[in-house]
């Protein structure tokens, strides 16, 4: 392989999948919401202007 | 089995509408629809034929301004109006109802042929280890046309069934049906937890096995040797945009009907970016994994690789089985390339077939096992009649090319330019998607979506039309490529506004309470402006 060949294959998969590792790693530290908490608020109270 | 007619029966009882279970399982899912036959055997070669590793660059811009931007479009309408395409649509806009039946009616279309490309792929995994096409003087290519698929020389429809199609397409329904009838959480989900690590897995040990053979270094170099001239060149950039645009599944329906399987506090955001860059994480590794065969093919042939370079139908059905012929270990080869596009299909099959069972199944308002079967069995006795047969390939090719090109594309620029413009709905979904996703969306995406995305589609499907009128579509006759090209495409759209005229009944869940208490709570929570970076 050329050296500029092997130069974009590595930026080719630092790119692609180094953009679904740090894709990944914000999508860690936001862990997942459940969805009962402010339903159940709003729907009990009848405050839809929260 | 009850009548899906009567009144009081199981078909009318509303139902809770399901949700993925974990965001896990809605990104696999996600991933799984994205990632299809076309990032195994179409990526490679377009990038190959645009610039080679210069393709990077449009690839990228493409992605992110264009590719995430229309996703979350998607992600928003279905999961900010929490209904099948039609009605997520109209909840938006009365006149929009007619963009998700034509939505609906392009992935009937899709939906019918998709099938028989999983069932070659079947068939092939079998011929691998039998190396059948081994026996036709022609080779692989003999094999496909004359022996497998027994193409007709007349470019026509006929009923000329070919029983070694037949069958594995029937299995193929089957397993969808199957899949289907289960449901969201039981089915899709539980199909894409089985099918997307498998393929994953067996891609990497054929992409593994594929750099190691002699002359894989060829075709690698091949595949990212850059040409920077080519950055110039317009039609490069719209190759990009094409690609990425087919690629993520966007404007087909089926990440609108996903979202709205997506809790209400889910991260749209967070999620897409990890579907959009898992998508093309997996289309490089097929660039790799390709073209060090098609490397070792040419090394076996004494030829370049831009000879034996190829994509689609002719890489699949035509190149790989040669490579399995001469390669070491080629019969595992083979069982793992055709296994994953068997794999790759079987989940991008199953989002496409549930954008028009959702959609019946809100229009109806039937519990999930009668619409299903009332949606799938008819879909699947079409395909089953006409793909099956020696001119099933003609129908195919004709077919894929007009609803990509005037289904998808055309509903798409129609999509952006309604929704952006028309309506000026961008800044309330855009709201939407920052109330609790984790990457914040500003000024930035209304204007990929609104500007951007109608500019690089319009320019798409202009250059679609005139290369279609310019030249008959693979020098079939005007009759055939009138009736199933552009006839077809018309018809989708006929066929749409027709069925944006039948009213919905009050069994329907148009008028559905649980919708009114998303409505509420998802207004409850509105933020009054964006906060955080901005996209």
């Amino acid at each position: 392989m050329s050296g500029v060949a092997i130069v974009f294959m590595i930026i080719s998969m630092l790119t692609i999948w180094g953009g679904l590792v740090l894709a990944l790693i914000n999508l860690s530290r936001h862990p997942e919401k459940g969805d009962d908490d402010v339903i159940e608020t709003a729907g009990a109270t009848g405050n839809n202007s929260l | 089995m009850s009548s899906p007619s009567s009144k009081q029966g199981a078909p009318l009882a509303s139902e809770k509408r399901e949700t993925f279970n974990s965001r896990k399982l809605f990104i696999l899912s996600a991933v799984g629809s994205a990632v299809g036959l076309g990032n195994i055997w179409r990526f490679p070669y377009v990038a190959y034929e645009n610039g080679g590793g210069a393709f990077l660059i449009p690839y990228l811009v493409a992605i992110l301004c264009a590719g995430i931007p229309l996703l979350f479009l998607d992600y928003a309408i279905g999961h900010r109006y929490r209904g099948s395409a039609p009605l997520a649509y109209r909840r938006a806009n009365r006149k929009a109802e007619v963009l998700g039946w034509w939505q609906v009616l392009i992935c009937f279309v899709i939906a019918i042929y998709y099938a028989a490309i999983i069932a070659w792929a079947a068939m092939y995994c079998w011929f691998s280890i039998t190396k059948a096409w081994e026996s036709n003087p022609e080779g692989a290519s003999g094999f496909f046309m004359q022996d497998f698929l027994k193409v007709s020389d007349d470019v026509n429809v006929s009923f000329d069934f070919v029983g070694r199609i037949f069958v594995p397409m029937l299995i193929v329904w089957l397993i969808t049906v199957i899949i289907m009838v289960a449901g969201v959480n039981k089915g899709i989900s539980r199909a894409n937890a089985v099918f997307m690590p498998l393929l994953i897995v067996m891609f990497v040990i054929l992409v593994v096995q594929s750099v190691f053979l002699p002359g894989a270094v060829d075709g690698l170099n091949a595949f990212f040797t850059p040409n920077f001239e080519a950055l110039q060149n317009p039609a490069v950039w719209a190759a990009a945009f094409g690609h990425i645009f087919f690629s993520l599944s966007v404007a087909f329906g089926i990440m609108v009907t996903y979202s709205s399987y997506m809790k209400r506090k889910s991260d749209l955001t967070g999620s897409g970016y990890v579907v959009a860059f898992a998508n093309s994480g997996f289309e490089l590794l097929a660039g790799i994994g390709v073209f060090a065969a098609l490397g070792f093919m040419a090394h076996n042939a004494g030829s370049s690789v831009d000879e034996v370079a190829t994509s689609g139908i002719g890489l699949a059905f035509i190149a790989f089985p040669t490579i399995v012929s001469q390669a070491p270990l080629g019969g595992l080869i083979g069982v793992l390339f055709f296994g994953s596009l068997v794999f790759a299909g079987l989940t991008s099959l199953i989002s496409i077939l549930e954008v028009i069972v959702a959609a019946f199944q809100d229009k109806l308002g039937w519990k999930r096992t009668p619409a299903t079967l009332v949606v799938v069995l008819p879909v699947a006795c079409i395909s089953l009649i006409l793909f099956p047969t020696t001119t099933g390939l003609y129908l195919l090719d004709t077919m894929d090319a007009f609803v990509n090109q005037f289904g998808i594309l055309a509903c798409a620029l129609v999509l952006v330019i309604v929704f952006g413009a028309g309506l000026g709905m961008l800044p309330k979904l855009a709201k939407h998607l920052n109330r609790h996703s984790s990457i914040k969306l500003g000024t930035g995406w209304k204007v990929l979506v609104g500007g951007i995305g109608p500019a690089a589609l319009g320019y798409m499907l202009i250059n679609e039309v005139q290369s279609k009128i310019n030249e008959s579509y693979s020098g079939y006759p005007l009759w055939f490529n009138g009736v199933f090209g552009w006839g077809m495409a018309g018809a989708l759209i006929v066929g749409a506004v027709i069925l944006s005229f039948v009213p919905w009944s009050k069994n329907s869940k148009i008028n559905d309470p649980e919708f009114e208490e998303h409505q509420q709570n998802v207004e409850a929570e509105e933020l009054p402006d964006p906060v955080g970076k901005e996209y």
